[in-house]
């Protein structure tokens, strides 16, 4: 797809939540309740497979521009799994699988969960339990990563099996809940050996995502603020003419500047031999500048802010949960510590610069 | 939020190969013993500014009639990153590249363009700023240094302050008063360069905290300056120092300036570092690569012709809170005393070495206080 054309799908993708993800609807995802008219809306428009090739029935997206496509996602702040059955569906096109209809979700979504896959007869059983899957008991199917005990690393596609802990949220009110696989059997084509992307799991592809869309929610907060800074009169004059609010946003947008770009960097390593540094780097410093965006824009608004009634909560409250989703800070953080060291000082200048 | 722009740079091929270039010429140079292990970059070498001016590495977005080498902004991007990443002793012609050349080159007169440019090229030619004053440190309009007409040129009396390498450079361009400041005080100034080998200059040392002599006052006192010194027209000296700024706060030179502290803590906390450990040395590189990112950017739009005065304030911003915050984090997870005649430990004098120059690394070119006015000004907040 040509670039020109993905800028008119983001345009249209951004119109699109604009017009449907009201204020309604958003208090009733806050309730639990799945918002069926906005998944009818996006999956109409082909978002669901926006990052699936053409000639599998996608619209192709290149990477990047899927990743920009998220920003949105999270700026909106969507109350639905398009960011993981984007993201599912491409994996198990890129496998060479068929691509069902309705939302997908995906595991295991945390470092401590791992799912075996035995063979039984000519197909499989499998071994294992996911933790905390964002919209595991809404969503359809079920993308799962899954080592067999050569150790190879396949993808299975499962319809959704019961959910446990199914009220469970992030602080977003996000459905976030827990799949038992002990048992569930798989015919063989249901497994496909997994491409090089998810080789080592799922973990870093949805540390990539989360990281766009905090990118997105950090947008959304920072407009909030500037606004209100703006509006807002104290002392006779808006309180955005005060070097004290003044300062405290500079530092919050640069907090979302750096984010952006290292949410960039990993997008543009997608597949490369330095994605993984990529990815870690663009979680750690997205998840860093989420906690200061979202206390300076809720500073800004001061009581006004700290409301049901004041929207910024549904940027924030998402800023604090996916900061911690697929991996927190310290974690990605530790990682990128230990690759950096184990190849010494010297070595740090060519692994920032790729060459 | 529409008031700032970081487009993704990719860096073109010829700026690879010069990456190339610069290391084997950096390799060069460690081979023939003319670069220390892991020294600063702003430490003064003219024959070190010599070498690498006859190897192509200064005014390299300049035209060839000026002794430049014609490349693009994303060339000279990684010609500065890798000789700042390397510590190599750039120190003598930094300035004069970075931003006094280019002001000589877009406003200067011809007989000024022809006599300097090239030596500068050459390696031979450096220059200081002459922006501060003693009452006119951030507030730049405030500035008193006053020029008047006299035959065939000027007369300037008054003083600069905090003029690093002043006592060591041949030239630096005076912002000075020429004129009334008017309802926005941004009239009335004009930017002359200045010989500091003519009389009529005096130069006085201020040593810093450090103990270092970088720093300086310069008096003038009927200095003589001819017309064809004058860079740009009469009055016009505020904008052309606002845009001068917008080269002197974006480069890599603002997120690197201890960039070899990171590289001696790495090697201190060796390749199997503790948990703590790892986790902040993690942090303080996902910074530095985010950094990168937005300084290249920078140089691609600054080779599209824009001017990202926003932009660079906020590298200028993150990039020296990242400088502060490297020694901070570096004494926390290694348990040294830093030392400036500790011979033996390289990390321990790195570490003194970074934390005693930290202070300036907020306030020079701009103060973080008058960035963050910038930046919020950009954001819409007035």
């Amino acid at each position: 797809m040509s670039s020109e054309i993905s800028g008119i799908l983001l345009d249209q993708a951004d119109r699109l939540f604009a017009q449907h993800v009201t204020r309604e609807r958003l208090v009733e995802a806050d309730a639990g309740r799945w918002p069926e008219a906005i998944w009818q809306a996006v999956e109409a428009a082909g978002l669901p497979l926006a990052l699936v090739a053409e000639e599998a029935g996608g619209a192709g997206l290149a990477a990047a521009d899927g990743m920009r496509l998220l920003r949105r996602v999270g700026y909106h702040t969507v109350p639905l799994p398009l960011a993981e059955t984007m993201l599912a569906a491409h994996l198990w096109a890129a496998a060479g699988g068929t691509v069902p209809e309705g939302p997908i979700t995906l595991g295991p979504c945390n470092d401590g969960d791992a799912v075996a896959l035995d063979r039984a007869g000519a197909g499989f059983t499998l071994r294992g339990r996911l933790h905390r899957v964002p919209w595991g008991g809404q969503a359809g199917h079920v993308l799962v990563h899954a080592r067999d005990a050569g150790g190879t690393a396949r993808l299975a596609l499962l319809a959704r099996p019961p959910a446990g802990n199914a009220e469970r949220t992030n602080l977003a009110r996000e459905p976030r809940v827990t799949l038992d696989l002990d048992g569930i059997a798989l015919a063989e084509d249901a497994v496909r050996p997994a491409p090089k992307l998810a080789e080592e799991g799922l973990l870093v592809l949805g540390a990539l995502v989360r990281a766009q869309q905090m990118v997105g929610a950090m947008e959304r907060s920072l407009d909030y603020g500037l606004t209100y800074a703006n509006e807002r009169k104290q002392f006779g004059r808006p309180i955005g003419k005060f070097q004290a609010v003044q300062h405290m946003l500079a530092i919050a947008a640069g907090h979302y500047a750096a984010a952006a770009a290292a949410a960039d960097f990993a997008a543009q390593e997608w597949g490369s031999a330095r994605f993984g540094f990529a990815v870690a780097v663009a979680k750690a410093r997205a998840g860093e500048a989420a906690g200061a965006v979202a206390e300076a824009a809720h500073q800004v608004h001061g009581a006004m802010g700290f409301t049901q009634e004041h929207p910024l909560h549904y940027a924030t409250r998402r800023l604090w949960s996916w900061r911690d989703e697929f991996g927190h800070e310290a974690l990605w953080q530790e990682r990128i510590g230990r690759q950096v060291c184990a190849a010494g000082g010297t070595a740090l200048w060519p692994m920032l610069v790729g060459a | 939020m529409q008031a700032f722009q970081f487009d993704t740079v990719t860096l073109p091929p010829e700026a690879e190969a010069m990456r190339r270039r610069v290391r084997a010429f950096l390799a060069e140079e460690r081979a023939a013993g003319h670069l220390s292990g892991r020294g600063s970059w702003s430490a003064f070498d003219p024959e070190f500014s010599r070498r690498a001016g006859a190897a192509g590495f200064i005014g390299v977005t300049w035209p060839r009639e000026f002794g430049g080498h014609a490349q693009s902004f994303l060339v000279r991007y990684v010609v500065t990153e890798e000789m700042l990443a390397a510590g190599a002793p750039c120190g003598a012609h930094w300035v004069a590249d970075r931003q006094s050349g280019p002001q000589i080159l877009r406003h200067g007169s011809e007989a000024a363009k022809r006599d300097i440019l090239p030596r500068i090229c050459a390696g031979e030619c450096f220059f200081a700023i002459g922006m501060s004053e003693p009452d006119s440190g951030s507030d730049l309009a405030a500035t008193r240094t006053r020029a008047v007409r006299t035959e065939g040129g000027w007369l300037i009396n008054g003083s600069k302050i905090w003029t690093s390498r002043a006592h060591r450079a041949h030239y630096l361009i005076a912002l000075v008063r020429t004129g009334e400041a008017g309802e926005d005080r941004h009239g009335g100034l004009t930017q002359f360069i200045v010989d500091l080998a003519q009389p009529g200059v005096t130069v006085r040392p201020i040593r810093n905290l450090a103990g270092g002599h970088e720093f300086n006052e310069v008096f003038f006192k009927d200095y003589f300056v001819a017309d064809d010194r004058m860079v740009g027209k009469e009055g016009q000296g505020w904008s052309m120092v606002t845009s001068e700024l917008a080269f002197e706060r974006s480069g890599p030179d603002r997120f690197l300036s201890d960039y070899q502290l990171l590289a001696e803590l790495i090697d201190r906390v060796g390749e199997a570092p503790g948990e703590r450990q790892a986790v902040e040395i993690g942090r303080l590189v996902a910074h530095l690569a985010a950094l990168r990112r937005m300084s290249t950017s920078i140089a691609g739009m600054i080779e599209s012709g824009r001017s990202p005065g926003v932009e660079a304030a906020l590298v200028k911003d993150v990039g020296t809170s990242f400088e502060r915050d490297l020694p901070e984090v570096a004494r926390r997870i290694v348990a040294v005393e830093p030392s400036v005649d500790d011979g033996e430990d390289g990390f321990a004098a790195a570490l003194a070495d970074v934390e005693l120059h930290a202070p300036s690394f907020t306030i020079r070119g701009g103060t973080r206080e008058i960035l963050r006015g910038m930046i919020a000004r950009g954001l819409g907040l007035r």
